[in-house]
């Protein structure tokens, strides 16, 4: 069995990749995508803890996690379609004033 | 170098490098395409992990409708090229900067241990079943039955407000 540390590492890996996507990246759908890639990143560590312990509730909280992700990328591409529709624009930079 | 350990570290090139490719795409469709493989990766991980019913829910939930949603959206708006320009000039260095720091950080802490993350190098043993879709839907319907129900009406709370968000509105 590979070591649960590797996966640990490699989670972190991920989940750094995908904050910089968020920092540096402009395009608010491809911040979604980064964001999409930091919950991957936690659901690979939970599936890794669950197999070193052999317990099943590691698996079942990312079968949540993956819920709440479904929700949250629906509504926020839903939130960007709103936005585009009134700015014609999705640069984060942009999206600075909260009446449309 | 047993199988298990060489297939890891393909699958850990190939996800680095498919996040790293959707970090720097210039287009936003390529990006998505980038992350489906990345999700594809971590779905192979999964069934690695002994968790065949997550890595199929990967594969559906995730790569497919999430991701078929965004592609959707990005040629709906048409948006492959836009937010490229950057208006604050400042803020790509600091981003890379912090994102630097929160590496180091990272590393520190896996490598001291410092975050009581000490765990012993040989897994428990498990159980042939362990993670088998019985397995997991037994536990998901008695122990969790409660957050499952909460779960549905997220997912009601969820549709109700994308189609709000993108009612045209009557003037």
């Amino acid at each position: 069995m590979v070591p649960v540390m590797y996966y640990v590492i490699l989670s972190a890996i991920l989940f750094i990749i995908g904050a910089l996507g968020v920092l540096i990246r402009r395009n608010a759908i491809v911040v979604f995508m980064s964001i999409e890639l930091m919950l991957n990143a936690a659901n690979l560590a939970f599936v890794a803890f669950a197999r070193q312990y052999a317990a099943t509730s590691g698996q079942l909280f990312v079968f949540f996690v993956m819920t709440v992700a479904a929700a949250e990328v629906a509504v926020g591409l839903a939130l960007i379609v709103a936005i585009f529709k009134t700015k014609a624009s999705i640069n984060v930079d942009q999206i600075n004033t909260l009446k449309g | 170098m047993t199988v298990q350990l060489i297939l890891f570290f393909i699958l850990a090139i190939v996800a680095v490098l498919t996040a790293v490719g959707m970090l720097v795409s210039k287009n936003a469709v390529y990006a998505a395409l980038y992350l489906i493989l990345n999700f594809a990766a971590v779905a192979v991980f999964y069934l690695l992990l002994n968790a065949p019913f997550l890595a199929v829910a990967q594969v559906t939930v995730y790569a497919g409708a999430i991701m078929v949603l965004f592609l959707f959206v990005i040629m709906l708006l048409g948006a492959e090229k836009l937010g490229q320009s950057q208006v604050q000039a400042w803020q790509r260095p600091l981003a890379i900067g912090l994102g630097l720091i929160l590496a180091a950080e990272m590393v520190y802490i896996l490598v001291s241990g410092a975050g009581g993350l000490v765990v012993a190098s040989q897994g428990t043993t498990i159980n042939p079943d362990f993670g088998s879709p019985a397995n997991v839907g037994m536990e998901l319907f008695t122990k969790y039955l409660l957050p499952f129900e909460v779960t549905s009406v997220l997912l009601l709370v969820a549709i109700v407000g994308a189609i709000v968000m993108t009612r045209v509105e009557k003037k």
